[in-house]
């Protein structure tokens, strides 16, 4: 069928080195640029070293080192840009998250709304754990990504539920109106975080099977191939449950996430551009239709438009308002190009989700605009990596999934970076390793071992010469 | 399926990108807007992080800093005696702004002047945190002090004392007064206090000595006095004027009446001076005409601003008046306004032998090491009267103090100069006259090191025992002898 797949054979050379060495060395610089990072923030809050260094050094490194084993030992020959920027990314999380702890600021509003602080840098710690133990999990276990084709429709079902989650009485919380948090023995679930991994497998198993009824059976109207009505009723499914998503948890982020996921592998499977311009046809319909009765979408836009505006109702004691993106505008603003100095800034006037949603404006202010670079160019290098392991699989359920979780990942951090720097409307979503927030950590962990295993499936030297799993396939063909 | 996949890795290439050109307009392009956005809290918090630099009187700070509970803003100022300095420093309030010599030398006492730049780069280099700056001021602690707890007494007036020989401000007192320690914080009962202070009636928070004009009455008699001396009017201070008794002012049947029964008829300057005949002065303006008088006034000070640095209002002596009008204002009525700043100066400019300094009272500017950063050389602002003329006004303003209406100011072993004054003020005279007293000291090397003018409003006083001599004379004696080193 496709000629396309012909091409994959050149990328995934045969005889490629492992790249495990390198992998190896740049991991320390991943756990060795945090640690400077930590004894920074010490030196410049307390003038001393702080206490944990050597435990957080020494954590780390081992949680950078179990997962380096592990790669090495089942999938050797994984892409080895992934978890080095992982684990950069991770720890410079927790140097950030454990800053943040330090300020009285913080501390005295946590003590004066819940009573009491406890320093988020340890669970942060732990969760960074648990992401890690589960990325040794899905490389451990997950000895090919293609068996996750199997549980394409139970993916659906799954998805489905930790999406509705939220809005179970008693389970889901409210918090600072977004409704995608639920409660479970005292822990906090974002299960968005998860569905968006098990939603990304569903896609791909089902626009696999779909593809070419998709592709190929349309009608060229103006220049585009238009798709058959009945063909349009899975994208239409996806449009309504966004949708939905954005009306009854109010999560604007979440609802673009899904919806923009979905029209990536739409577009990856069929490779007809009129997807594309139904998707932002679609989104754009959608986006003004919702915005026009909801009125928490609508402020949400009045803040982004008018953030000074916004900053005055807050500090005017009016309800609904909210001073944190005008706060967030003056920390990147007052970062300036080299930043303060880790541990220098007032990013904690944010207050509120100073850690989490917002923690890429500490990162301004504190590194300024060479650090945010320098992230900003990290985030796209996982997504581009994983893009490239999409072009070098030689399964077309690896190529969907990879663009699918590259694209969704791509797509997290252009929606939550571009909310707290002005760029778009500000959404409730995390930025991915950075933010404190167990979901989030452990589900881009998750994301990332099962990019790194299709990466290790693609370019592994091909047992000469195995039938292509493509050209199996293209004999089930539907009409 | 790669050619989608390519196009999409150059769109998420595209995310990315705009993310970044985003980042460079808020970083880079309006990273100077937003850090110094007024609204923008590092601001403030970066004004108060550290201990503001101190004003110095005699050596010593008069104001402090103290550490904030709770607060973003960390130090906020405290003042010594601040009810008695305020007229000097003004406030500095994280809440409400800073005023007067707090505000002008803001730059100094934070640390974020532009001469302290180099400092401030080598202090971040090598690890030292931001100092502010001192101001030295030219004030003297036991003069002020004398002027304060004299004006307290008396209710509502003000007092302001300069060296005349370099125009140094030695004393500068307003009372009803305010404690700007008061509301130097940003919490609700430092803005509850200052509400207060601004509604009160009394307006304690107004530097009288600067900011508020009073009809100068009978001590302007001074520079109608110089007028007539440098006019050539009149030449000889014991010589007869041409004076009626009654005298009615030109083109009106309204005569200018005496307080009381004085020997004004014909007098000589110095016996109207020391008896402070409205009659004989009043002539003198009305035979001057307005811009004789207007010129003279205009050179001791009179329509113009002070800087010193602290702004203060410009007196007036009006033009355009008709010669009963001028008559008046030569008496120190109808529209002629002084602030007591004012009639210091003419105080000093005559006691200085006819030469008027800018007055000032920011001596030295320190960087937080001590090292000068500018020093104030004293400037000659004019010459409102000859040496000559000066020196015959000296002897005329002793005979006040010897043998006048100014006898309060008396000071033992001490040549003092002086003139009394009580100003009507309101409709038809309806309200309590403003009590007055110019004078200098004179050393024993016959230069003369203070001139003082103390104006006092006193509502509680029995109209009758308004005068100059008796309300003002005293507090000013106590301010020359503080000087002096007679306390």
């Amino acid at each position: 069928m496709s000629s396309s797949t012909t091409h994959t054979s050149t990328i995934g050379a045969i005889g490629a080195p492992s790249r495990r060495n390198t992998e190896l060395a740049l991991l320390a610089f991943a756990v060795v640029i945090p640690v400077f990072a930590y004894a920074n923030v010490g030196l410049a809050i307390d003038g001393s070293l702080p206490a944990g260094l050597l435990g957080y050094g020494l954590g780390l490194g081992l949680l950078a080192g179990v997962a380096h084993i592990v790669v090495r030992r089942f999938a050797p020959y994984a892409d080895p840009l992934l978890l080095p920027i992982a684990t950069l990314l991770n720890g410079m999380g927790l140097v950030i998250i454990w800053r943040l702890d330090q300020s009285e600021r913080l501390q005295q509003l946590a003590k004066s709304q819940y009573g009491s602080f406890s320093p988020d840098a340890p669970n942060q710690l732990m969760y960074s754990a648990i992401g890690i133990a589960l990325f040794v999990g899905v490389l451990m276990l997950l000895k090919d990504h293609r068996i996750l084709q199997r549980y394409t429709y139970i993916s659906m079902v799954g998805a489905l539920i930790l999406l509705l989650l939220p809005l179970v009485p008693g389970l889901g919380m409210n918090v600072f109106g977004a409704k995608i948090w639920i409660s479970i023995g005292g822990f906090s679930i974002q299960p968005g975080e998860f569905a968006k991994i098990v939603i990304a497998v569903f896609f791909a198993g089902y626009l696999m099977v779909k593809r070419d009824a998709l592709a190929l059976a349309s009608r060229r109207f103006m220049g585009l191939y238009l798709p058959r009505g009945r063909d349009l009723g899975p994208i239409i499914v996806v449009w309504v449950m966004s949708i939905l998503i954005l009306v009854f948890e109010t999560d604007l982020g979440t609802s673009l996430l899904f919806f923009g996921m979905f029209v990536v592998m739409l577009y990856v499977a069929t490779e007809r551009t009129s997807w594309i311009v139904f998707g932002l046809l679609m989104s754009a319909v959608g986006a003004v239709g919702v915005a026009s009765f909801e009125p928490h979408v609508q402020s949400r836009v009045q803040a982004w438009l008018d953030p000074m505006h916004e900053y005055m109702l807050s500090r005017q004691g009016v309800a609904g308002h909210s001073e944190q993106a005008m706060q967030a505008l003056w920390a990147f603003g007052s970062g300036g190009v080299l930043g303060t100095g880790l541990g220098q800034g007032h990013s904690d006037l944010i207050k509120f989700a100073a850690n989490s949603d917002f923690v890429l404006a500490t990162f301004g202010e504190e590194l300024g605009l060479a650090g945010i670079m320098a992230i900003l160019l990290m985030y796209g290098l996982i997504a581009e990596r994983g893009l490239r392991t999409a072009l070098a699989a030689r399964d077309p359920f690896g190529k969907l999934l990879a663009a699918g979780l590259s694209g969704a990942f791509a797509i997290q951090v252009f929606v939550v970076a571009g909310g707290v720097m002005g760029l778009i409307p500000l959404t409730g979503m995390t930025m991915p390793f950075l933010a404190y927030g167990g979901s989030s950590v452990i589900a881009n962990w998750a994301l990332i071992g099962i990019l790194i295993r299709i990466s290790d499936t693609a370019r592994r030297p091909a047992p000469a010469p195995a039938p292509s799993p493509d050209a199996e396939m293209t004999q089930v063909v539907r009409p | 399926m790669n050619k989608p996949l390519r196009r999409i890795a150059i769109f998420c290439g595209l995310l990315v990108l705009a993310l970044l050109i985003r980042d460079n307009w808020l970083q880079y392009a309006q990273a100077d807007k937003l850090q110094s956005d007024k609204q923008n809290p590092r601001v403030a918090i970066e004004r108060y992080a550290q201990p503001r630099g101190d004003i110095i009187v005699d050596g010593k700070s008069i104001t402090g800093s103290v550490a904030t509970d709770g607060t973003d803003l960390k130090y906020k100022r405290t003042w010594k005696d601040g009810p008695m300095w305020s007229p000097v420093t003004g406030y500095a309030s994280q809440l409400v702004g800073a005023t007067q010599i707090e505000s002008l030398e803001d730059g100094i006492l934070t640390g974020n002047d532009d001469r302290l730049f180099f400092r401030r780069t080598m202090d971040m280099i090598t690890g030292k945190k931001k100092e502010g700056g001192n101001v030295v001021t030219t004030l003297n602690a036991a003069a002020q002090k004398a002027a304060y707890d004299g004006l307290k007494s008396r209710g509502k007036g003000a007092a302001v004392a300069i060296d005349p020989r370099t125009g140094a401000i030695l004393a500068m007192a307003s009372t009803p007064s305010y404690d700007p320690s008061s509301f130097a914080g940003i919490l609700q009962k430092d803005g509850d206090t200052f509400t207060k202070l601004d509604k009160n009636k009394d307006k304690p928070l107004t530097n009288r000595a600067l900011r508020e004009t009073y009809p100068p009455g009978s001590t302007f008699k001074i520079v109608t006095a110089a007028a007539a001396l440098e006019h050539n009017l009149y030449t000889d201070p014991d010589a007869k004027t041409d004076t009626p008794l009654p005298w009615t002012m030109p083109g009106t049947t309204t005569p200018l009446k005496n307080e009381g029964n004085i020997p004004c008829e014909d007098a000589t300057l110095r016996v109207a001076l020391r008896y402070s005949c409205n009659t004989v002065f009043g002539k003198i303006g009305a035979d001057l005409g307005n811009d004789k008088m207007l010129e003279t006034a205009e050179k001791f000070g009179f329509n113009k601003q002070q800087f010193t640095p602290v702004r203060s209002n410009a007196s007036v002596f009006s033009d355009n008046m008709n010669k009963s009008q001028t008559a008046l204002s030569s008496i120190g009525q109808y529209n002629t306004a002084a602030t007591p700043l004012q009639m210091a100066m003419v105080a000093s400019a005559v006691a200085n032998d006819g030469k008027l300094m800018e007055p000032y009272m920011v001596n030295e500017l320190q960087a937080p090491s001590l090292d000068t950063i500018e020093q104030h050389t004293p400037k000659e602002m004019s010459r409102p009267l000859s040496e000559k003329n000066a020196q015959i006004l000296q002897s005329m303003m002793e005979t006040v103090v010897s043998d006048g209406t100014g006898t309060n100011a008396q000071i033992p072993g001490y040549t003092v100069g002086g003139k009394t004054g009580t100003a009507q003020h309101g409709l038809n005279n309806s309200e309590k006259p403003y009590a007055w007293f110019l004078s200098y000291a004179k050393a024993k090397d016959g230069s003369s090191p203070v001139a003082v003018a103390v104006v006092v409003e006193d509502g509680s006083a029995n109209r009758d025992d308004i005068s100059g001599g008796g309300l003002a004379a005293p507090i000013a004696k106590s301010v020359m002898e503080a000087v002096l080193g007679k306390k």
